[in-house]
C-alpha cells in the first residue's frame, strides 16, 4: 500500500486571542478556553485566500520530502471555506505550483476532507504516481463575531497543511482505513452561501462522540491492532473537550492524542494535517510504531486512517 | 421504581446540577446538561434499559426533557 512521504502546514501571521475575540462576543477569555481548550488562533489577511495557504503548505511538504513539484502526478485540495462556488481552490493551487496540466480536484466536505483526500490518494498513488494532498480554510470568513454566535466564532481559525502520498517507502506506509458519510443530519452543521456557519453543537458533538471511536476501533480491529498500542493519534483539532472524550472511548492515554487545538483552533480540515506536520517535526518513531488519523465533520463525514512507521 | 425515577438518577449521575428538574423542564437551557454529557446519558440509557440507541435516533430535542426521555424509551421496549 502507498507512503506517507511528508507533511507540511502554513499558518497565518495574525494572532487572534481570546481577549480579542471576547471583546466583540460579549463573554470572557476564560469561557472561551474552558469550553473549547483554544487560547489563541490564526486569521488570514484580507487579500491571503486558501489557495495562497494552500500553496505555502504544500511547498513546505515538498520541501520536506524533497520531491520536484514536477514529480507530483494528481492534486487533491480539501477546502469548504473557499470564496467562490466554482472553480475550487484546486486549479489555483496547481498553477501556483507550476503543476502544468497535472489534475487538480477539489474536496468540499469541510472538516473529515483532508482525512478522505489522504485515504483517495492512498488508493490513486498507485495508478497515478505522487500524489499531493492539500487542505486549506480561511474559517474567519465563515464565521460572524456578534455576541449571538458566539459559540462558533470561538472556535475556528485559518490555516494550510499538506502530505504527499506515493508508492515507494516514506515516512508511514497506510495500512487501513475507515470512512463513513451519513446525511441525516446535514443540516445541524453548514456553511450556506450567505453565511455565517450553523452549527447544532449538540447534535455535532453527540454524533462524532459515537462515530469517531467506532471509526477508529474498526480500524484498528481490522490490521489486528489494540488502541493502546499506537503511538500517536492525529486528529482533527474540533475542540480539546471531544478529543478527551474520544481518547476515553477508544481506550488509549489522552496524551497520546496530539493537540495544538490551544494554539491554532479549529481549522477545519486543515487541521489534522497542521497537526500531523508539527508532530513530525518532533516525532521518535520506530519501525512498526502506529500512528492513526481520525476525523469528524459536516455533512456528517468521518473516519480513521491506520499508518506504520517505516 | 418507574422509567422516570430511572431517567432522573442517570440524570443526577451525569448532570454537573445537583438539583433535579421537573419532569417538562428543559436539560439544556437550565444548565442540567452541557452538549458533552448528553452523550453520556445516551449512554447511560442504553446500559440502564438494555437498549441500543441507533445513530439515527440521536435527535437532541429527542432527549430534551425527562418526559420526552421517558417517551422515547418507552417507545422503544
Amino acid at each position: 500500500m502507498a507512503s506517507i512521504a511528508g507533511f507540511g502546514a502554513y499558518l497565518p501571521a495574525r494572532v487572534v486571542t481570546n481577549a480579542d475575540l471576547a471583546a466583540h462576543l460579549e463573554c470572557t477569555p476564560d469561557w472561551i478556553l474552558e469550553v473549547s481548550g483554544i487560547e489563541e488562533r490564526r486569521y488570514a489577511a484580507p487579500d491571503e485566500d486558501v489557495a495562497a495557504m494552500g500553496v505555502a503548505a504544500a511547498r513546505d511538504c515538498l520541501d520536506r520530502a524533497q520531491c520536484p513539484a514536477a514529480d507530483i502526478r494528481l492534486l487533491i485540495v480539501s477546502s469548504a471555506s473557499s470564496a467562490q462556488r466554482f472553480p475550487g481552490p484546486a486549479a489555483a493551487v496547481a498553477a501556483q505550483l507550476g503543476l502544468g496540466e497535472t489534475p487538480a480536484i477539489d474536496i468540499p466536505v469541510a472538516s473529515a476532507g483532508s482525512l478522505f483526500g489522504l485515504a483517495l490518494a492512498s488508493h490513486l498513488a498507485a495508478s497515478s504516481g505522487p500524489v499531493l494532498v492539500v487542505a486549506a480554510e480561511k474559517m474567519s470568513g465563515a464565521v460572524s463575531l456578534q455576541p449571538d454566535q458566539r459559540n462558533t466564532a470561538i472556535l475556528f481559525g485559518d490555516g494550510a497543511g499538506a502530505c504527499l502520498v506515493r508508492e515507494a517507502p516514506g515516512l508511514l506506509r497506510i495500512a487501513g482505513r475507515e470512512l463513513g458519510s451519513d446525511g441525516t443530519f446535514a443540516a445541524d452543521l453548514r456553511l450556506p452561501l450567505s453565511g455565517p456557519l450553523e452549527m447544532n453543537g449538540r447534535s455535532v458533538i453527540m454524533q462524532a462522540t459515537r462515530k469517531m471511536p467506532r471509526a477508529i476501533l474498526a480500524v484498528l480491529e481490522r490490521s489486528g491492532v489494540s488502541p493502546s498500542s499506537v503511538q500517536t493519534f492525529l486528529m482533527h483539532q474540533a475542540n480539546q473537550n471531544l478529543m478527551d472524550r474520544v481518547a476515553r472511548a477508544v481506550g488509549a492515554p489522552t496524551g497520546r492524542f496530539y493537540s495544538n487545538i490551544r494554539r491554532y483552533g479549529n481549522t477545519s480540515s486543515a487541521s489534522m494535517l497542521i497537526a500531523a506536520a508539527e508532530w513530525a517535526t518532533q516525532a521518535r518513531l520506530d519501525p512498526g510504531a502506529f500512528v492513526c488519523f481520525a476525523a469528524f465533520g459536516a455533512g456528517f463525514h468521518w473516519g480513521a486512517l491506520l499508518a506504520v512507521a517505516e | 421504581m418507574t422509567n422516570q425515577d430511572r431517567i432522573a438518577q442517570i440524570l443526577k449521575a451525569v448532570s454537573q446540577n445537583p438539583d433535579l428538574p421537573g419532569p417538562a423542564e428543559s436539560l439544556f437551557d437550565n444548565g442540567y446538561l452541557d452538549s458533552f454529557a448528553l452523550p453520556e446519558l445516551v449512554a447511560a440509557l442504553e446500559k440502564e434499559f438494555g437498549m441500543k440507541i441507533p445513530d439515527s435516533d440521536l435527535n437532541p430535542r429527542k432527549f430534551e426533557t425527562i418526559e420526552k426521555i421517558e417517551q422515547y424509551v418507552g417507545a422503544r421496549k
